[in-house]
């Protein structure tokens, strides 16, 4: 598909399918004149014979906010895999914009491409401040000769006060991470998403172990980053989806189930066959 | 172009940090030196050649053990074959030193003396040029970074971790081992090298020439040291100490992990070659021997005992574990396997932040510097 714009992008793709070509600044030029900023087209991804995802198809425009729910094992978390970089799809075609084909780009060049992934699990640096968490994560030249000598510029340092701000965690930015509650290491692992000035934002259960208070919270701010970002929200609290879903997509053994507004889903029978069927 | 570096310099340490350096410094540079060889022998203040060459023994260890320190405690990168590449650095210095002795060997050849008696007419190609000092020193550095280089590029490329990685490590050195022991290898086989008798045509067992390497092996230790603290404080550091947290999510946020690993293990290894180096001409012998897989785990050992993840307990690490394998092996030979073993277990169980972290106290969590 779009062969000259695919040709400009394979020199980036060739030099970089190892490892040799470094994690430099991507410029911000995602096409995204069709309207979408990912395709997902025809993937399958099997382990050992298992189907974890099957034919799946799946769009995602520009500035959306997107839940995708379904069973365990209906593959949510392979499909972030495989966007991400993390597996390599057996058949079919990821693309980001128009032109970026995902398949072919390591993690690094993913997320320097703009794509930001929250894990189930929260990952953060245990071990480092919460503002060394932030400024790890923040947009920059990530080579190693630049690591070497960078020193943080006072706009860099107030993005990083900025941040602390809009996730609640300035009074615990010396404190390690490994020391904040499970809530606030869920907003730290969405504060160092944000740093990255992604595009697209995907999160794996962005929710779970917050108080209510916490996940009203998180509601508002996904809803005030749609728009600006395009979020991919894989969630199995329905009380939130509810709050912040606009479209929904049902994944069912590897492929779409269904799709639509949430109240639309609820009611399609196939769906509530699956989630309460059996 | 001075103003930033220096104020960068200054940053390393704190005041508390740079007095401790400059006493330790004071000691190396201007104590030692008067002790050894202004004092008379007679007297009781007299060092001896035996505690310089054993000190300086140490600073090569203590080199070692920072530089894995930089790779298992700062990136959780387990190297059970760092022994190779402090092996590697010796034996080129170990080369300059056997051309160094010239017709002064046995059998008064200008080969060295394994090379007669093993009826060889030439110097195989890989002694070319060892005669030359700048040539040794290429040697030094280049041998160990290039082989770590390319072996850290396919095991790190292949995103060979943890165990499995040690355990080739540990293959690696075994097998440069077997090579070495080979006489064809043209390294001397398992008598390795030995009765140096000249550096840079400096007679090299007199206190002077004894004195310089100490003293040089103490700046090169203190550099080290520095460069260290650099690396780990800098955001380089930062990103090591996030790989071994939590790898995953540092290629998430865009690092290419496989430059990180393979820049800090190149290093790691030049270092250990340049330990190498220092350490030859100040002991006298090099062999394979140096290679066994039993020496490079001990260098894990040390940095254990010292403290994974500080500076300066590798260091410490480094002098109380070799202090004390020159105190048993001396008077105790038959006891020091038995204490090493022990030593290795109490700070498992108990010191888990070695030395260091013990002194630290409680509170030290910081794992960093």
């Amino acid at each position: 598909m779009n062969a000259p714009a695919h040709a400009t992008h394979a020199t980036h793709a060739t030099a970089g399918v190892g490892d040799t070509a470094g994690a430099r600044v991507v410029t911000d030029a995602l096409d995204t004149t069709h309207g979408a900023v990912l395709y997902l087209d025809d993937i399958t991804v099997s382990f050992d014979g298992f189907k974890a995802l099957n034919k799946l198809t799946l769009d995602i425009d520009v500035g959306e906010l997107r839940c995708v729910i379904g069973p365990n094992g209906a593959g949510k978390t392979t499909m972030m895999d495989v966007i991400t970089g993390k597996t390599r799809p057996d058949n079919g075609q990821v693309f980001f914009g128009q032109t970026i084909d995902l398949t072919r780009l390591s993690e690094a060049q993913i997320a320097h491409a703009g794509i930001g992934r929250k894990f189930q699990k929260p990952t953060v640096f245990e071990h480092h401040t919460v503002f060394e968490n932030l400024e790890l994560a923040m947009k920059a030249d990530k080579r190693v000769r630049q690591s070497l000598f960078a020193r943080l510029s006072s706009e860099q340092r107030d993005r990083i006060a900025e941040m602390l701000r809009q996730i609640r965690l300035t009074d615990s930015a010396d404190r390690e991470a490994g020391l904040l509650s499970h809530g606030q290491k869920q907003w730290l692992e969405i504060g160092m998403l944000l740093m990255q000035e992604p595009k697209l934002l995907l999160l794996d259960e962005p929710v779970a172990g917050m108080s209510d208070d916490e996940t009203e919270r998180t509601a508002e701010l996904f809803l005030s980053l749609a728009g600006k970002h395009s979020l991919v929200v894989v969630e199995h609290d329905m009380a939130f989806v509810e709050i912040i879903a606009r479209k929904v997509t049902v994944l069912h053994e590897g492929s779409v189930l269904a799709e639509g507004k949430m109240s639309d889903v609820q009611n399609d029978q196939r769906v509530i066959e699956v989630y309460l069927g059996r | 172009m001075s103003g930033p570096l220096t104020s960068a310099f200054t940053r390393l340490y704190g005041a508390k940090g740079w007095s401790v350096l400059a006493v330790c410094g004071t000691v190396l540079f201007v104590l030692f030196p008067l002790l050894n060889l202004v004092v008379p022998p007679h007297s009781e203040f007299h060092v001896s050649a035996y505690w310089i060459t054993l000190i300086g023994k140490i600073m090569c260890y203590a080199i070692v053990a920072l530089a894995m320190d930089l790779i298992w405690g700062y990136c959780g990168i387990l190297s059970l074959g760092h022994g190779l590449f402090f092996a590697l650095g010796g034996y080129a210095m170990g080369m300059y030193l056997m051309r160094q002795i010239g017709r002064d060997g046995q059998y008064a050849s200008e080969l060295p003396d394994f090379m007669v008696f093993l009826d060889w007419r030439e110097l195989p190609w890989h002694w070319w040029n060892t005669d030359s000092f700048l040539w040794t020193l290429l040697l030094i550095v280049a041998v160990p970074g290039v082989l770590a280089y390319v072996f850290g590029y396919f095991a790190f490329r292949s995103r060979i971790k943890g165990v499995y990685f040690s355990i080739i490590t540990q293959a690696l050195t075994y097998a440069a081992m077997l090579l070495f022991f080979r006489n064809e290898t043209g390294f001397g086989g398992n008598n390795g090298f030995t009765d140096f008798k000249r550096i840079l045509g400096h007679a090299i067992t007199t206190p002077q020439t004894r004195m310089v390497l100490f003293t040089l092996t103490g700046a090169v230790l203190i550099g080290t040291l520095l460069l260290g603290r650099y690396l780990v404080t800098s955001k380089f550091g930062r990103v090591l100490a996030a790989i071994r947290d939590a790898e995953q999510r540092v290629m998430f946020c865009g690092y290419n992990t496989l430059h990180y690993k393979l820049f800090v293990w190149t290093l790691s290894a030049v270092l250990c070659g340049v330990a190498g180096a220092l350490y030859v001409p100040q002991v006298g012998i090099i062999n394979p021997s140096e290679m066994s897989p039993a020496n490079s785990i001990e260098i894990a050992i040390w940095v254990a005992v010292g403290g994974r993840g500080t500076l300066s307990g590798a260091i410490v690490g480094a002098a109380v574990v070799n202090g004390a394998k020159s105190f048993f092996t001396q008077f105790l030979p038959e006891y020091w396997l038995f204490v090493l073993g022990l030593m290795f277990i109490l700070v498992t169980l108990f010191m888990p932040n070695g030395i260091v972290g013990l002194l630290r106290g409680k509170a030290f969590k910081g794992r960093r510097a």
